[in-house]
């Protein structure tokens, strides 16, 4: 984990940064600063020091800015993000990008429980690993984590994709909707109505894209992934099932 | 909600700071735990004697205790006062037959530990006040453990604070819910374990010390509770030479570990472990649910 990169991520933005030191200042002031930002914003590049595993540090942006967070972050980090680019230079806690709407959100270190959860769009990037529930009930957002994830991953997942160049835990994608799951390595358990799928071209090319988003396109082999989605057997009414109703 | 802590050293020269770390700890995890917060630490333990923590009503005279037993039990027992709580420490053959004199002479008092090196204080209020009144910041050892409580199934009481102790030298925090624990208290008092409270976290230290009774080890009575307790968990449990760290199987309640080569922490979140000396390059992660992490000294 590299806390001392100051870095802006985008190269967007040239203007230098304002630091906000959480040392110094509230998570609800940070907060309320940036929540005060018009969306035709040009103050587009902040620096976050001293996080200290601090709670919903920059929850509900919603402005085009980049934010730079020195250091491991607590839960709800970004949650329900609209439009801004953010970048955990850490691990980050449960919930990160939760009910993002859209932007752009990077772990550099793992991300815990429930990443993404039930987002509707943007990009959530982790280098690491996330552990249960990552992208529960996700909508639209794209996932793509670098190591693993763990039990219970997608679970009702409806919309978006979920890429994982490690393994997944128990239960993945247990009672999915159109979620689309590519896991590389291997899957301890499938959930309820959650099958294995061919990975035809369409596919290939839209893991291709996620990849890119990541920066990994070219250092993994395509091939290599499995596809996973819903059998559609639980949704869809059946008549079997008729007395269950 | 509560809040767990936890801190084993590795490196001895850390072992005077251990007091004043944990209750750093403890203390940022008021937020999750405000009713009533404990916590035991390991000592220095000596050779063939029992130290017992005993807990009294406020405004106790320790000294007059003490005289009272010397009176009794002919023998002179000096007992450590730490604001409500009192430390006594007995050769371990006479223990016995000093434990029932001080129930005898003073049944108000609960023994809330005994142990070669444990010792265990708990009380009702805001966690950072009941640290600083056990004088938490000044104790030293080589590992402890902390909890703060939020009630959820029974009443805020000093007698429904964590930890639980129910053998020699083994307390138990937990941070969750057990829905099984009516069915399993019973099953234990049909075995003659009885109960002080209506806790679910009492359940399961009876039931890990009852495994261990039986001659299980504390790794394998662990692993045996994924079997017959059933709820959210988080256990944290010290014993007289490590800690042990156990999650339910779907990982319902937080926590995260952290170890150098100097120490392995445990905390509810991460803000617990901030201050820790070389936290940034510690190995920080979540520990895996139904799995069991132990760390102890050799001896």
């Amino acid at each position: 984990m590299n806390l001392s990169s100051n870095t802006s991520t985008s190269g967007l933005d040239l203007a230098p940064p304002s630091v906000i030191d959480l040392e110094h200042e509230t998570v609800r002031g940070l907060n309320a600063k940036m929540h005060g930002l018009s969306h035709g914003t040009n103050h587009g590049c902040w620096r976050i020091l001293n996080p200290r595993g601090r709670h919903a540090i920059v929850a509900g942006l919603d402005a085009p800015v980049m934010v730079d967070i020195a250091g491991n972050v607590g839960y709800y980090c970004a949650g329900m993000n609209k439009q801004a680019h953010v970048v955990v230079h850490g691990n980050a806690g449960v919930g990160v990008a939760e009910n993002m709407m859209s932007g752009f959100v990077h772990v550099k270190g793992d991300a815990s429980q429930a990443a993404g959860a039930t987002a509707h769009g943007g990009t959530l990037i982790i280098d690491g690993n996330a552990t249960a529930r990552c992208g529960i009930s996700m909508k639209g957002i794209d996932i793509i984590v670098k190591g693993s994830i763990g039990h219970m991953s997608a679970f009702m997942g409806q919309a978006g994709t979920l890429t994982v160049l490690g393994d997944a835990g128990e239960a993945l994608g247990d009672s999915i909707y159109e979620a689309h799951l590519y896991v590389r390595g291997t899957v301890t358990s499938l959930g309820a109505d959650c099958v294995i799928k061919a990975l035809r071209d369409k596919h290939k090319a839209e893991l291709f894209e996620k990849l890119k988003a990541a920066g990994v396109d070219g250092q993994v082999d395509i091939s290599d992934f499995k596809r996973y989605g819903s059998a559609r057997t639980l949704y869809h009414f059946h008549i079997d099932n008729a007395s269950n109703y | 909600m509560c809040g767990i802590v936890g801190l084993f050293l590795k490196d001895k020269t850390l072992e005077p700071e251990l007091g004043a770390m944990l209750s750093r700890m403890l203390g940022v995890m008021n937020d999750r735990g405000p009713d009533s917060a404990g916590f035991a630490v390991y000592g220095a333990g000596q050779q063939g004697v029992i130290k017992a923590t005993l807990r009294a009503p406020a405004g106790i005279d320790f000294e007059a205790l003490s005289e009272e037993l010397a009176r009794v039990t002919g023998e002179f027992v000096r007992i450590v006062a730490h604001d409500t709580h009192g430390v006594i420490a007995v050769p371990a053959d006479r223990w016995p037959s000093v434990r029932s004199s001080i129930k005898e002479i003073a049944p108000e008092l609960t023994i809330v530990g005994e142990g070669n090196r444990m010792e265990l204080f708990k009380e009702v209020g805001l966690p950072s006040e009941v640290s600083k009144r056990f004088g938490l910041v000044k104790m030293t050892g080589t590992h402890g453990i902390g909890h703060t409580r939020m009630a959820t199934e029974s009443a805020v009481t000093t007698n429904g604070a964590h930890p639980f102790s129910t053998g020699i030298d083994q307390c138990l925090v937990h941070n969750g819910s057990l829905s099984n624990h009516n069915a399993v208290r019973r099953e234990l008092q049909r075995n003659g374990v009885t109960f002080e409270t209506d806790n679910d976290s009492e359940v399961a230290a009876a039931y890990l010390s009852q495994c261990m009774h039986e001659g299980d080890s504390l790794a394998r009575s662990l692993e045996r509770s994924l079997d017959d307790l059933d709820g959210f968990y988080t256990f944290v449990v010290g014993t007289r030479n490590g800690f042990g760290v156990l999650r339910d199987p779907i990982a319902c309640k937080p926590a995260v570990l952290a170890e150098t080569d100097r120490y392995v922490a445990f905390g509810s979140e991460y803000r617990v472990l901030v201050d820790l000396p070389g936290i940034e390059q510690a190995r920080v992660w979540e520990p895996e649910p139904s799995q069991v992490y132990f760390w102890g000294h050799n001896e």
